[in-house]
């Protein structure tokens, strides 16, 4: 796993950094609804952390509280130690990167920059100075300085809000999904210059996405949240390859999910489609009665004569997209379709017969409770 | 398209078509609107060129467009007369009905926004309520609460203490009947202006360590800027031209510059002069408001260009 201490040789044999933020039963309601429900999460110093989850999980609002922007019904936040329930943002040594940007209109990029500055008071000539010296950090032609701010694209915006965040100097820095609205190309670009900027910085990154693509390319840790819980908090790693669940399985990726059941002799017997399957153990050796296999599409196979699989589906394939550089099938299995993604080197030709046997070998699936 | 009767049928049908043509340029909507743009036209405009037609008219007469003299001008231009000193008055009012009116109506325009929350419908509608009624007849309602025995002093009377003071008939309460009856026309555009400045702008500039008063003067204000602006330039206009408070709560105590204008085409029968103070000032206030909005780049102040 990449090291959250940058330029440090020797962070490999330290303990592991000591926790900057803490967060202890949190919870947050609104009237009836609990946008937040219970999260104990505690945030390495230095660290990107990623929180993904689909809309409405609470992570806005999760973030929201960490900035001070507003107060747990329930629960505590310490950074550092100390309580900070009730500071109020101004107060906070952190900042948020919001998804608008936030962008002061009236201001060109140098005084957006310089803002925070000119809030601590410091005199015009340093402000430009510092604010010049942040443009270059995040990669703002000079020249940039006295331009309208709302003239800019959204890359250039996407810098001025960063750059302004770093000019308050704090200790953590939240980012709620301000890649959300870019093109797919600048938006690779970014999410690399912003793990360089973290590395450069050394500070702590608290990142909210509803893409775990975008959180597996930046993060140190990803939090995946559901209806206002952490379901599972892990590296990227973990997270794809030990899923906890269905849900983090799924939003990990598309999915083949079959349920299966244990027949008395202690074989699997499939609910939806016949036969009989080999099981990687469950997490944790739960003992169930009934399961979920899931399989990756990367992972199935579609078997050629003699090559041999722990599990095999006869099937149909009826459909295929083009993923780029990998192929996507799709398998009739009786009433279930099965996804296959084969690299282009390995596509069926035109010609093959659509009938195939697919096949994938228990260790490369999952077993979860159903 | 009746005038085609009498053309040769050949000469008609390249001439409809022409017509059909000119037709097309038109849009459905603005030959739609035609019929009331007209008539809003000459309904706007045949008042404003008898005006300007009389301004020029021998002074004392009814010569309209018949004679041509610079006379009432002249006499306007005279510094012994006292139209200046109206002219002086009622801008003076107005700037202060102005400057009274942002100060007062920024706060609720504030609450409006952020504090009264679903009660800010009905507030807004009480604000709005007392336009229903003839100004003149809130005026008296005014005359008769501030009069001697009135409601005000009558009240305080009755209690036992020594009654409420003299304020009616003076340049003061005219001041008050002005921030009265202009309050919403500087309060609606106020809160549309507030309405306009995104609230992520204000959290983000807390987050950056900005306090309250930083905020306000650095983002909230600037931004709400464009509907403050349109506020004080309509309440300036109205109030420049306002009349009924100085005639019924000011008792005539000072004289303005429309009532000016309204003695010339009344009491003294001189339409010329009357006519031509109006024109002098419909182009002061003209050259202002046009010198204003020049000034008002709406577009620059919210960012869109």
């Amino acid at each position: 796993m990449l090291q959250t201490i940058p330029a440090d040789p020797q962070s490999a044999e330290l303990p592991p950094p000591k926790p900057i933020l803490q967060l202890v039963g949190i919870r947050k309601s609104f009237g009836t609804f609990t946008a937040v429900e219970g999260i104990d999460l505690d945030v390495r110093e230095g660290e990107f952390l990623t929180i993904v989850g689909p809309s409405g999980s609470g992570k806005t609002t999760l973030l929201r509280m960490l900035a001070g922007m507003d107060t747990p019904s329930e629960g505590n936040i310490t950074l550092h130690g100390q309580l900070i329930n009730d500071v109020p943002p101004n107060k906070r040594p952190t900042c948020l990167v919001f998804q608008s940007l936030a962008l002061f209109p009236h201001k060109s990029v140098g005084e957006n920059i310089a803002f925070p500055l000119k809030v601590k008071g410091v005199d015009a000539a340093a402000r430009k100075a510092r604010a010049l010296e942040l443009m270059r950090v995040v990669r703002l032609p000079e020249s940039y300085f006295d331009k309208n701010v709302m003239k800019c694209s959204g890359g250039e915006r996407q810098r001025v809000a960063l750059a302004r965040a770093l000019a308050y100097d704090p200790e953590v820095l939240f980012f709620d999904e301000p890649l959300s609205a870019i093109d797919y190309k600048l938006k690779k670009t970014l999410e690399k210059e912003l793990k360089d900027l973290h590395r450069e910085t050394g500070k702590t990154f608290i990142y909210i996405t509803h893409s775990l693509e975008e959180a597996m390319v930046m993060s140190d840790r990803i939090g995946v949240m559901r209806a206002g819980r952490i379901v599972q908090i892990g590296t990227p790693e973990e997270i794809y390859g030990a899923p906890v669940d269905r849900f983090v399985c799924e939003f990990v990726g598309e999915v083949n999910t079959l349920k299966v059941q244990r027949r008395p002799d202690g074989t699997w017997e499939g609910v939806d489609v016949p036969g009989t399957f080999t099981l990687a153990p469950p997490r944790d050796g739960a003992v169930l009665d009934e399961a979920f296999v899931v399989v990756r599409p990367e992972f199935m196979r579609i078997l050629g004569p003699g090559e041999s699989a722990d599990n095999r589906l006869e099937g149909v394939v009826y459909n295929e997209y083009s993923l780029g550089s990998r192929i996507q099938y799709q398998v009739r299995v009786g009433a279930k379709v099965m996804l296959v993604e084969l690299s282009r080197g390995r596509a069926l030709p035109a010609s093959a017969d659509r009938r195939v046997t697919l096949g994938w070998d228990a260790a490369d699936a999952f077993t979860l409770e159903s | 398209m009746a005038d085609l009767a009498i053309a040769s049928p050949s000469e008609a049908a390249a001439e409809s078509a022409a017509q059909l043509r000119r037709g097309r340029m038109l849009s459905v909507g603005a030959r739609c609107a035609l019929p009331v743009a007209i008539l809003l036209g000459i309904g706007f405009l045949a008042p404003l060129v008898a005006i300007f037609g009389y301004a020029f008219a021998t002074p004392r007469s009814f010569d309209v467009f018949a004679s041509f003299t610079l006379a009432n001008f002249a006499t306007l231009f005279d510094t012994s007369n006292t139209v200046w000193l109206s002219f002086f008055w009622s801008c003076g009012l107005a700037l202060l009905t102005v400057a009274i009116l942002a100060v007062v109506a920024y706060p609720i325009a504030y609450g409006l926004n952020l504090v009264f929350g679903r009660w800010s419908a009905l507030i807004s509608v009480l604000f709005v309520f007392p336009l229903f009624v003839s100004e003149n007849v809130r005026l008296y309602g005014w005359v008769l609460f501030f009069i001697k025995s009135g409601v005000l002093d009558g009240t305080l009377k009755w209690l036992g203490l020594p009654g409420g003071p003299e304020v009616l008939y003076t340049p003061g309460i005219t001041l008050f009947g002005m921030v009265y009856t202009y309050l919403p026309f500087m309060l609606f555009p106020m809160t549309l202006g507030l309405a306009l400045v995104p609230r992520d702008l204000v959290d983000a500039a807390r987050d950056l360590g900005a306090g309250r008063l930083f905020i306000w003067r650095e983002i909230e204000l600037p931004l709400a800027m464009p509907g403050i602006l349109i506020g004080m330039l309509l309440t300036f206009v109205l109030a420049i031209g306002a009349t009924a408070e100085a005639k019924i709560l000011g008792g005539q105590s000072i004289i303005v510059i429309s009532h000016d204008i309204e003695i010339a085409f009344t009491y003294s029968q001189n339409w010329p002069l009357g006519s031509a103070l109006a024109v002098v000032v419909t182009f002061f206030i003209g050259a202002l408001t046009l010198f204003a909005l020049s000034k008002l780049d709406l577009d620059r102040m919210l960012g869109r260009r």
